[in-house]
């Protein structure tokens, strides 16, 4: 299948994905370079490894589309088209970041370029996504939403509410579970597994897919199915994506709960290089080519980085803002 | 003028912003063919349709983060939640997200939504349909808790909390659907944040919320009788609260009881008695600040006992005059 399927997309869609694996990639390693630094109050949480859930779902959407996020959701903003700067500068709590450093890390949000945010509640998105997808439907708006979540999230009781009253009210959203094996410390295994993930779909009366998370084009073609089919009117789907996150849920993780076999048996099935040896395997890239593309992504992070520390603090003058819309 | 209840001025609000604002939208429980728990969006659905009044399973949470999620992207969403004693179900989606979105997008969302719920005793449902639990959400900056007291307050709340750009808890009182009083048959907006003098006094300042409006004027009533006048206060938009008129009314009479039917501990009395305390009306004061509110314990089903939970006429008149007359 992924044979068939690469050579149906252009050069330049296959080099623009690559390009922003590899900046989400650069993103999260910067952001814990800096924060080992000391130049970061605040938590993270890093999807290194995901990368191709990330970029394969969202490159299904048009730019008008929308998605609503996790907490682990960097990739999620930068697949979405977000400002490299303007992200690096919300991480680095500074006033021109996204949310104005409000929000930092875990509530990136770029409501007018169609980001409805990430979500420190695991499970918080869900009904809100049900809510976009009743007022997108009301208004005739063609647009159609992802609504990311993990295996976490996929146990709460606002998973439930939010599945029935999808498919109720036959919502254009796509629900795709970037399973990534653990809920902080706990095995999405000892609960479930990814069929049984999937499997919500047929209960709740959707259609639904479960992928290897870590084929981008395994991703992209699943998700695109869903896509087609909630734009055309026929409501939401449930997308199971299985992936691993490298790193711990946050800093404070002493990775306890899991071998260094484990994590090094998904390191070797890394997205980004899966994806690559794919391209020159198939003739389509030379090495030179990638290694100018993930160059060029580490480039930008870089000035990212540069942009965000010589960005300006929030003034405490304007400490109260936003609390109440006018 | 015309008189309607308090619960069809509810459903004349709603639906005159249904009709004037498309975006506008109903979701809840049982809010359908059956007209909701109470009857607030009876024959509803026949003028809107199941696409704008959304009857829902049993999902507090699920359809308030609906509302929340609409509103995100430019709806008007009117949620239901059937006893307030539900909204601890809902309470996820309105305090971690309809609340904070705005703040935390960096003033860059809006979230323009209602959530109506009826609270309070009195019809013996006992504790898990009689509770008052306002004050949970006045504490919740981004949230603004209305509660109105009479029927032209009601719907002129309402079109202002519909109108208004963020996430308005609106909380109606049980005991106070039937009650009938004058309402304009066109729409009218009573601007939000505004305490309303409902009564004229000099002798004691009753600042009351919600059905304790009305227990204090007929209080007021009987006090009069005694040669004891009372002006009676509604703040009626809890947060935000207009400080001003009740300041005012304080320096007037010197002396302030403060009336609500939540348990007393926790309670907005305590909120009320601090802005009192912290402002210029602090030494005018001829006596301490007063509160009278709920007992500190559940709604008991037992008709008598539930009674003797919460303050009636007769503890409002007494607590009055105890502290007209020194006692306190």
């Amino acid at each position: 299948m992924m044979e068939n399927r690469v050579q149906s997309i252009s050069k330049e869609e296959a080099a623009e994905m690559l390009r922003l694996m590899y900046e989400v990639r650069a993103f999260e390693e910067q952001a814990e370079k800096s924060y080992m630094m000391g130049k970061i109050h605040g938590t993270m949480h890093l999807s290194i490894g995901q990368e191709a859930s990330a970029i394969g779902s969202i490159s299904t959407l048009e730019p008008t589309d929308y998605i609503l996020g996790h907490h682990r959701g960097h990739g999620l903003c930068i697949a979405k088209g977000a400002d490299l700067n303007l992200m690096m500068a919300e991480f680095y709590g500074k006033e021109v970041g996204y949310c104005r450093g409000r929000g930092g890390s875990m509530h990136i949000a770029d409501v007018a370029g169609g980001n409805l945010g990430a979500n420190g509640v695991v499970g918080g998105g869900l009904p809100m996504a049900v809510g976009v997808g009743i007022g997108l439907k009301m208004r005739g708006d063609k647009r159609v939403l992802l609504s990311f979540f993990g295996d976490g999230a996929a146990s709460t009781g606002a998973f439930h509410e939010s599945m029935i009253l999808a498919v109720l009210y036959q919502v254009p959203v796509v629900f795709i579970c970037e399973n990534n094996q653990y809920a902080m410390s706990f095995p999405a295994r000892s609960w479930t597994t990814s069929e049984r993930l999937a499997g919500f779909a047929d209960n709740y009366g959707m259609p639904g897919a479960s992928t290897d998370g870590n084929n981008l084009l395994e991703v992209k073609e699943a998700v695109q199915t869903a896509v087609d089919h909630a734009r055309s009117g026929g409501g939401p789907s449930l997308i199971v994506n299985n992936t691993y996150r490298w790193r711990g849920h946050s800093k404070s993780d002493r990775n306890l709960y899991r071998t260094q076999e484990e994590i090094e048996e998904w390191q070797d099935a890394d997205p980004i290089r899966r994806y690559r040896k794919l391209l020159v395997a198939d003739g389509s890239f030379t090495e030179d080519e990638i290694d100018v593309i993930e160059k060029d992504a580490y480039e930008a992070i870089e000035s990212a980085r540069v942009f965000a520390e010589e960005s300006a603090e929030p003034s405490i003058e304007s400490i109260e803002e936003g609390v109440y819309a006018p | 003028m015309r008189e309607i209840t308090y619960l069809e001025a509810v459903r004349e609000a709603m639906t005159q912003e249904m009709e004037r604002d498309e975006k506008v939208f109903m979701i809840g429980e049982d809010i359908g063919q059956y007209g909701g728990a109470f009857g607030a969006s009876f024959g509803m659905l026949e003028q809107f349709g199941p696409e704008r009044i959304l009857d829902t399973p049993i999902t507090e949470l699920g359809l308030t983060g609906a509302a929340t999620g609409a509103a995100l992207i430019g709806m008007r969403p009117i949620a239901e939640i059937m006893f307030m004693d539900f909204m601890t179900l809902a309470s996820e989606q309105l305090v971690n997200q309809a609340a904070k979105l705005r703040f935390m997008f960096g003033g860059k969302a809006t979230v323009p939504m209602v959530l109506r719920t009826p609270a309070g005793s009195g019809t013996g449902a006992a504790e898990h349909h009689s509770q008052s639990l306002e004050n949970w959400f006045v504490h919740i900056p981004g949230l603004k808790v209305v509660m109105p007291s009479t029927p032209y307050d009601a719907k002129g709340l309402l079109i202002s909390s519909i109108r208004d750009n963020n996430a308005v808890v609106f909380v109606e009182h049980k005991l106070l659907y039937k009650t009938k009083g004058p309402v304009p048959e066109e729409p009218y907006a009573i601007p939000l944040s505004t305490s309303d003098v409902k009564r004229e006094g000099k002798d004691l300042t009753i600042v009351a919320t919600s059905i304790m409006v009305s227990k204090s004027l007929a209080a007021a009533e009987l006090l009069a009788e005694e040669g004891i006048e009372v002006e009676v206060v509604d703040p009626r938009t809890l947060r935000p609260l207009d400080p001003e008129p009740i300041i005012q009314s304080v320096i007037k009479t010197g002396r302030v009881l403060i009336v609500h039917e939540a348990v007393k501990t926790g309670g907005y009395g305590g909120e009320l008695a601090g802005v009192i305390a912290e402002s210029k009306a602090f030494g005018y004061l001829d006596a301490p600040i007063v509160r009278l509110a709920g007992r500190d314990m559940p709604i008991p089903y037992n008709r008598t006992l539930e009674i003797n939970t919460v303050p009636q006429i007769e503890d409002i008149v007494a607590k009055a005059r105890d502290i007209v007359q020194g006692k306190v």
